[in-house]
């Protein structure tokens, strides 16, 4: 592309004629996968013009651990585990998807107070994801305060869990059948007294960070998904919500308890940008972390002593030949387990659909005529785990 | 470089007139210039190194307690405070990395460029008026700086400046595609923000009708402060202070003006491919050009080493030389301080809200400043108003 030839220029498209080719070559530069920004090992393959992006390809795998072939090796209890490390931030989750779709095949359901208490965990877990997802998200726009508070709230949740189970982030804890054992005396005022805490503490985080000049500035209009485009890419969760689709696994297709509470579903409105930027996906995340809340008090209220574990589900287990497929809503999206049994101990097929994995996928649409801080911005919106994208 | 402005300036050097009758007199003219060339540069680069080790533990623990923690606590005993000793004792001894495909010569020099510049800063600092320190000296009306240039802002901007030309080498010299974006953001961001930071300034340097440091802060002094140029002339300081002041942050690559080196894009920007005493050098440089900036504005707003109360020690040469200087570089902290505060509250802006920014309103701003100066200027004294 160099030397005094001069291009053909098209006068219509607008192009100016130059006497010499200035012409210059894109900037092929690798995004990862030792990079702060990814979220862990995630290579973006950018083509830069300049900071301008001219094109993106995500290159995945590098965390890759064989779950679902792992999941067609070990008895159906013994995968349990392992669901813990795909979206490791939302461990409680992962455990409650495997464990609805074991209970759909073996066509039993946990008793009412395990029910309760999982959504509790659920929410909790959802609190505890977005805060990371919040906190790492101001750390990509360079404001790196928020993330020590919402790491403190955080932490109180993490104590929470480490008392009903004893593990601080993989937690086991929901199974197949119910629970692996029952809450501790007092842990249920524990949890009201943290929901009466951090709705006092959201209010910091969106002061500090989701409405600040600088923040709005970088991220309105930006990375913008429109209803279409969010549901042709197969996203789900706060993606899918910030770009103004009403859809929610809990109210539309309800697992647990979720008719049996109240709670709104949040979606982006384009309030200080167009629908579907990446501040709408923020914004979604913050106002789910209240209606979880929300859902925690009401169970809390509901929830009565009774048994925590199916007596029929017990260490070895044998489904009757059979499919099932259970979706839920993970803090990032749909997360789907599909499990075929042949009566035998080992599952034939363990499918999992990560909702980080779909939401990803859109990355190479999204990014080109973007600058360079805005991938970051983008990457961060979407709010990836790499251990459920590549799992 | 600072060696040759020093011997440059010999009339009214603080060191000179130090040194000059403890010297022997057979020593011949250029002898006494090297000697307190010498003197002056060890003293300075003392300075520079204790005050950027000092704010590097002092941004540790700001960034602490603003992040509910405690920053450093250990290394020392009392609040950590040799946690900077020991980070350049750490990178003293690290391994001397150089990437096998980088331009080593300017991989080399950039480092070295970047410091020289900002010692070459601290030159035209003045830290305190010449005393007869000790009973030594006649340097009346002149002040306690490494070198008391008239020209002193024209020269701290045009050094300071070169710190650019370094991080670009460095950039280059790295052969990293990300150094490189570091460093074409810096020669954009520096390129661009040069102008209303050095149009800012213009409007105290027509205040006071000159480009001395020194100048500036003798007519700011007395009246129990109120001779400050933010408090005798609001109107044109507040404004010019806050424009100078979002300049100096770009220039000095603080946030939310951090593009060169943003961690969350750029991995490390320009000094990616840096360790060891290298890296220290862009470090320490970062803090050192800080507190420059910051004296500048202590100099130009608030009244330099001047404080209420600072007469009554006129009688006392050595202990009012030390309150001036205490006073000067506790000012220049200060705002050293609220730029720490800045960067652990605000996020980053992106390159072209930076350029935005810098082109549609900083620039016009600090015209129509000047503008309004001069205005208030020609009528002050044409009415006779003007001393």
């Amino acid at each position: 592309m160099s030397g005094p030839t001069t291009p053909a220029v098209d006068h219509a498209a607008g192009e100016r004629e130059v006497l010499v080719d200035v012409r210059t070559q894109d900037v092929e530069i690798n995004m990862g996968p030792q990079h702060p920004s990814t979220h862990g090992v995630l290579r973006v393959l950018l083509k830069a013009d300049g900071e301008i992006i001219t094109g993106a390809e995500p290159h995945l795998g590098y965390l890759h651990r064989s779950a679902e072939k792992i999941g067609e090796s070990v008895e159906w209890i013994q995968y349990l585990p392992y669901t813990d490390r795909y979206d490791y931030l939302s461990a409680m989750n992962n455990n409650l998807g495997y464990s609805l779709a074991v209970e759909k095949l073996l066509g039993v359901e946990a008793p009412e107070r395990a029910q309760w208490i999982r959504m509790i965990l659920a929410e909790m877990n959802r609190i505890a994801s977005h805060l990371v997802a919040v906190g790492t998200y101001g750390l990509d726009i360079g404001a790196f305060t928020p993330f020590f508070y919402t790491l403190r709230e955080r932490e109180l949740l993490l104590d929470l869990f480490e008392k009903i189970c004893g593990a601080r982030l993989t937690y086991s804890y929901i199974r197949p059948g119910g629970l692996m054992n029952d809450s501790p005396t007092g842990w249920m005022e524990s949890v009201s007294r943290f929901c009466d805490l951090f709705e006092e503490k959201w209010q910091e985080y969106w002061d500090l960070l989701i409405v600040n000049k600088i923040f709005v500035e970088r991220l309105t209009n930006v990375g913008v998904m429109p209803a279409d485009f969010a549901i042709a890419w197969g996203t789900t969760g706060p993606v899918l919500r910030g770009s103004g689709v009403d859809f929610d696994q809990r109210r539309d297709q309800p697992y647990l308890f979720y008719d049996k509470v109240d709670f709104d579903v949040i979606v982006g409105r384009g309030e200080l940008g167009t629908v579907g930027d990446c501040w709408d996906r923020t914004y979604v995340r913050m106002h789910e972390m209240l209606q979880s809340v929300r859902i925690i008090r009401q169970a809390i209220a509901k929830i009565e002593p009774g048994e925590i574990q199916h007596p029929d589900v017990s260490h070895t287990l044998r489904p009757a030949p059979g499919h099932a497929y259970v979706g839920i809503e993970n803090p990032r999206g749909e997360l789907g387990h599909y499990l075929i049994s042949d009566g035998e101990k080992v599952a034939v097929r363990c499918r999992v659909r990560g909702p980080s994995f779909a939401n990803l996928s859109c990355l190479g649409k999204l990014l080109p005529g973007t600058m360079l801080a805005d991938a970051v911005a983008v990457i961060g919106s979407i709010d990836i785990v790499l251990g459920e994208t590549d799992r | 470089m600072s060696l040759l402005l020093m011997a440059g300036s010999g009339e009214s050097n603080f060191m000179l007139d130090l040194l000059g009758p403890i010297l022997p007199d057979t020593m011949p003219y250029w002898a006494v210039v090297a000697v307190g060339a010498v003197a002056g540069f060890a003293v300075l680069m003392a300075f520079v190194a204790v005050t950027a080790m000092f704010l590097v533990w002092l941004e540790r623990k700001v960034a602490g307690h603003i992040q509910v923690r405690l920053g450093p606590m250990r290394v020392g005993g009392w609040h950590g405070w040799a946690q900077s000793i020991a980070d350049g004792l750490k990178l003293l001894t690290k391994e001397d990395l150089i990437p096998r495909d980088a331009d080593r010569f300017l991989f080399r020099l950039a480092p070295m460029l970047v410091m020289a510049s900002v010692l070459a800063c601290f030159v035209a600092l003045p830290f305190a008026p010449n005393v007869q320190l000790a009973g030594l000296g006649d340097g009346a009306g002149t002040a306690m700086a490494g070198s008391d240039i008239d020209l002193g802002i024209f020269f701290l901007l045009s050094i300071s400046a070169l710190a650019t030309i370094a991080v670009v080498a460095a950039g280059w010299g790295s052969n990293n595609k990300w150094s490189l974006y570091g460093a074409m953001r810096e020669a954009a961001q520096v390129a661009s923000y040069e102008i209303p930071l050095g149009l800012s300034l213009m409007v105290p340097v027509m205040y006071f009708g000159t480009f001395s440091l020194r100048d500036a802060t003798f007519a700011q002094a007395d009246w129990f402060g109120m001779k400050w140029f933010l408090f005798s002339n609001p109107v044109l300081a507040v404004p010019s202070f806050v424009l100078f002041f979002t300049a100096a942050l770009a220039e000095t690559k603080r946030a939310p003006f951090d593009l060169p080196e943003a961690e969350s894009e750029l991995v490390a920007g320009f000094h990616t491919e840096y360790s060891g005493m290298r890296f220290a050098f862009f470090f320490l440089e970062e803090y050192a050009a800080m507190f420059v900036m910051s004296a500048v504005a202590v100099a130009f707003w608030f009244g330099g080493w001047n404080f209420p109360g600072l007469e009554s020690l006129a009688d006392h040469p050595v202990l009012y030389t030390l309150a001036a200087v205490t006073s000067f570089t506790f000012k220049g902290l200060l705002l050293v301080f609220v730029m720490m505060w800045l960067r652990w509250t605000l996020p980053r802006l992106r390159i072209d809200q930076v350029m935005t920014m810098g082109y549609k309103y900083l620039t016009p701003l600090s015209l129509a400043l000047i503008f309004v100066a001069a205005t208030w200027e020609y009528i002050k004294f044409s009415m006779g108003w003007g001393s």
